[in-house]
């Protein structure tokens, strides 16, 4: 309840604690900073965009000081303290100063206004400054010199190519990467393993399956459905699934593009009305619309409702009041008769963003800290210090044991292969995102139908910032 | 002596005044200006666009709707917390048996004075989070919980409180008035206490009743008192930011659901840090600026009245 635990649950959004996913390659703790290049003091070129050497791509002065805020959430920020020593291991004159908070926007955005902003920024949190927002006032700084860097851990590859699939789009406005997205998230469903081995239910892969399931549940006096009604995005993360896999891939574009006509096509209204079933059956939990995050994962974990719809950090975000033997299991999304994705596809991707300020004094220093974030050795503290993958390809390996549910999700993007998608419109569609979710406070209270809830999403889309 | 007052008097005012200069007369004309800009409020960069963000602003439903929430407020608000106030400062004061004792409070009078007063004594913060509990949507809710066995409401559709369109502005009103009331009631004690009481005295021996003491005398009285009362309330009307952005739905500091709890001041924070539209929330806040000012000047004219020495 109250604003305090919204910022926790952002926070907790943002850095996708429990996230998971992917193995291999561990031992990454040890691994050592292989090609961190010796020294930047001999580069003279103060030009932030690739001038530098082969180990000094950026031109990084050793001695200019570095700047780095980060949201201190979840993850805490000891891990990017880490980050620093690494830093100051290859530039040792650089003198680093650390800002970790939780108000992004109340320190920062009089910094911007200034033209002083910091050289590294972890934007994100309730509190953080919309992407959308800087990048149209000319903020930001085109990251795509970084992705074409080489790779530290090894310069025979580009830092683009180490990243896990999807993770360069999620940062992408109009063409151009701004922001690297750390952390790696999967969404869908969720339930408790032992509460449906005692029941004898089947997890469902159709929608069909799903709504005869809810039946059963229901009869059995437990509440089918759950969500955090306070926050309508939880809801959304189920229709769009729902309107993504019956869409295809292209569907998914056109709605992060802010395509109107994508809102004529016959997969949106057949998403929405699959979920709308869900209330005019009347399987929410009682009170579920007007609910928070914590009230409702709450009441799931008691066994009060059997799905709940979150990102992969629910686990960690619910860990103290899940009891010991809930064994939480994820469900991707079930599928629709017609779905152009495969039942198994998921959504999945790269969360948190980092982002340089085009106006930062040391934007190249800013440059090589992210560049710095990717090796195998800051991915394996990042899963010390905050029991979450980053988007680095094989960041961990197979003799980490997982919690149920995390090691869940992590089957599920496996089973999924080469199918999982994501949308970047929560992240980059500010106006339009904020519209959406008025729309399914109304329909999950049956307030408008799912017709009329396409034909608001639609008008939306000339929302902008 | 004349000619050496004006530098003394100078002397003391410069500091202060520079202060207010400074503080409040700059950014209030600072916010002018930038409301006649396209200002982001994330960077520098502004272009001067003339008045097109007012025009904008009253072509805006969401904006034409905070106003009238506002306006419902400032209906609502200063009367419900007034009345209620006086009431209970007047039961408390004047209103008991008038016994042997002359003219006194209802018994007890001292221990309500402190239970009325206690929610002032609460902070935002934790009227919201108190609040949040109490309006919970499912049967965990004290209100719902309540009812629930009472047998008032279906445990299966619990009452959506705060996040009910019609009543979520409703819920904020109530704790409002409920953290409001002690305030004024101590306000109202204070000035009932400083009426002589031989005149309520004068007015019980010609056998006037509780209701005729309240009317004849005591509002007439209070009414200095009340007329700040009201300014203060109105102005507390215009603001309400806390409250409805920690405790109803609605992304980016609350208003919702879908704008039906949505009030000047959170579309005015949306506008001017989440949305990046600094200058069209600048324009915003020249606008309730002007609606306060005229307010607060209307109501010290029609309350004007003589006033009574005693």
């Amino acid at each position: 309840m109250g604003s305090a635990t919204e910022y926790n649950r952002r926070d907790i959004f943002k850095r996708a604690a429990a996230v998971t996913v992917l193995a291999a390659g561990s031992s990454s703790l040890l691994a050592a900073c292989a090609a961190g290049g010796g020294g930047g003091s001999g580069t003279k070129g103060a030009a932030p965009s690739g001038s530098g050497s082969a180990t000094n791509p950026f031109g990084v002065k050793a001695n200019d000081p570095l700047d780095v805020v980060i949201f201190k959430g979840g993850y805490g920020d000891d891990y990017a303290k880490a980050f620093e020593e690494m830093y100051k291991k290859t530039y040792s004159g650089a003198n680093v100063s650390h800002l970790g908070t939780q108000d992004i926007s109340p320190k920062l955005q009089p910094r911007f206004n200034a033209g002083n902003p910091p050289d590294v920024v972890d934007d994100s949190g309730a509190q953080a400054m919309r992407l959308d927002v800087l990048e149209k006032a000319d903020q930001l700084t085109d990251l795509s010199v970084l992705l074409d860097a080489p790779y530290l851990d090894d310069p025979s590859q580009k830092v683009r190519d180490v990243l896990l699939p999807g993770t360069i789009d999620q940062g992408t406005i109009d063409g151009k990467v701004y922001s690297l997205n750390y952390v790696y998230t999967v969404y869908g469903l969720w339930y408790s393993n032992k509460l449906f081995k005692e029941k004898g239910w089947t997890p469902p892969k159709t929608w069909d399956d799903f709504l005869a399931l809810c039946a059963t549940i229901k009869a059995s006096g437990v509440a089918p459905f759950c969500h955090q009604g306070k926050y309508p995005y939880y809801a959304n993360y189920l229709i769009m699934d729902l309107v993504a896999k019956q869409g295809g891939a292209d569907l998914v574009k056109r709605i992060d593009a802010l395509d109107p006509t994508a809102f004529d096509d016959p997969a949106v209204l057949a998403g929405v009305s699959a979920f709308f079933q869900i209330m005019q059956k009347d399987y929410l939990l009682p009170g579920t619309n007007g609910m928070t995050h914590t009230e409702s994962q709450t009441a799931w974990c008691q066994g009060k409702a059997a799905f709940i719809p979150c990102g992969s950090w629910l686990e960690n975000e619910m860990i103290k009041v899940t009891p010991a033997d809930f064994d939480m299991a994820f469900l991707p999304v079930p599928s629709l008769a017609g779905d152009k994705m495969p039942q198994n596809a998921v959504r999945a991707g790269a969360g948190e963003p980092f982002i340089v300020p085009a106006k930062a004094k040391n934007q190249a220093g800013g440059l090589e800290f992210l560049r710095i974030m990717l090796t195998k050795e800051a991915s394996g503290k990042f899963a010390a210090a905050a029991n979450s993958l980053t988007v680095l390809k094989d960041g961990i390996g197979p003799d980490v044991v997982l919690k149920p549910g995390t090691k869940s999700s992590a089957q599920a993007v496996t089973a999924a292969g080469g199918n999982t998608f994501n949308y970047t419109y929560p992240d980059l569609q500010t106006a339009f995102e904020t519209e959406m979710e008025n729309a399914t406070t109304d329909l999950v209270n049956s307030r408008i139908t799912p017709q009329q809830w396409v034909a608001r999403v639609k008008a939306a889309t000339s929302k902008k910032v | 002596m004349r000619h050496r007052k004006y530098p003394f008097i100078v002397g003391f005012l410069i500091v202060p005044v520079a202060l207010y200069v400074l503080l409040v007369i700059w950014p209030y004309l600072q916010t002018f200006g930038y409301s006649l800009t396209d200002w982001s409020g994330a960077s520098q960069q502004m272009n001067f666009i003339g008045l097109r963000n007012y025009t904008t602003l009253f072509g805006d439903n969401v904006f034409v709707l905070a106003l009238e929430h506002n306006l419902l407020l400032l209906a609502v608000l200063p009367l419900a917390t007034i009345l209620l106030a006086l009431f209970f400062a007047f039961m408390l004061n004047v209103g008991g048996r008038g016994g042997t004792g002359g003219v006194q409070g209802v018994r007890g009078a001292g221990f309500y004075k402190v239970v009325f007063f206690f929610p002032q004594v609460l902070s935002v913060a934790i009227l919201s989070v108190l609040f949040q509990g109490v309006y919970r949507t499912d049967q965990g809710g004290l209100l719902n919980g309540v009812l629930v066995e009472l047998g008032v409401e279906d445990p299966n559709r619990p009452w959506q409180w705060l996040s009910d369109p019609n009543l979520g502005l409703w819920c904020v009103i109530g704790v409002l008035v409920w953290s409001g009331v002690g305030f004024y009631l101590v306000l109202f004690s204070a000035a009932m206490q400083s009426v002589p009481k031989d005149i309520y005295e004068a007015a019980l021996l010609d056998g006037a009743k509780r209701g005729q003491t309240f009317f004849r005398i005591t509002l007439p009285l209070l009414w200095e008192t009340i007329q700040t009362a009201w300014v203060y309330l109105a102005i507390a009307a215009m603001d309400c930011f806390a409250l409805v952005s920690t405790m109803t739905p609605g992304k980016f500091y609350g208003g919702g659901p879908d704008h039906r709890s949505e009030i000047l001041s959170t579309l005015l924070m949306r506008n001017f840090i989440t949305y990046g539209k600094a200058g069209y929330a600048c324009a915003m806040g020249v606008v309730i600026f002007f609606i306060t000012l005229i307010l607060s000047v209307v109501a010290l004219r029609v309350t004007r009245r003589e006033k009574i020495e005693f």
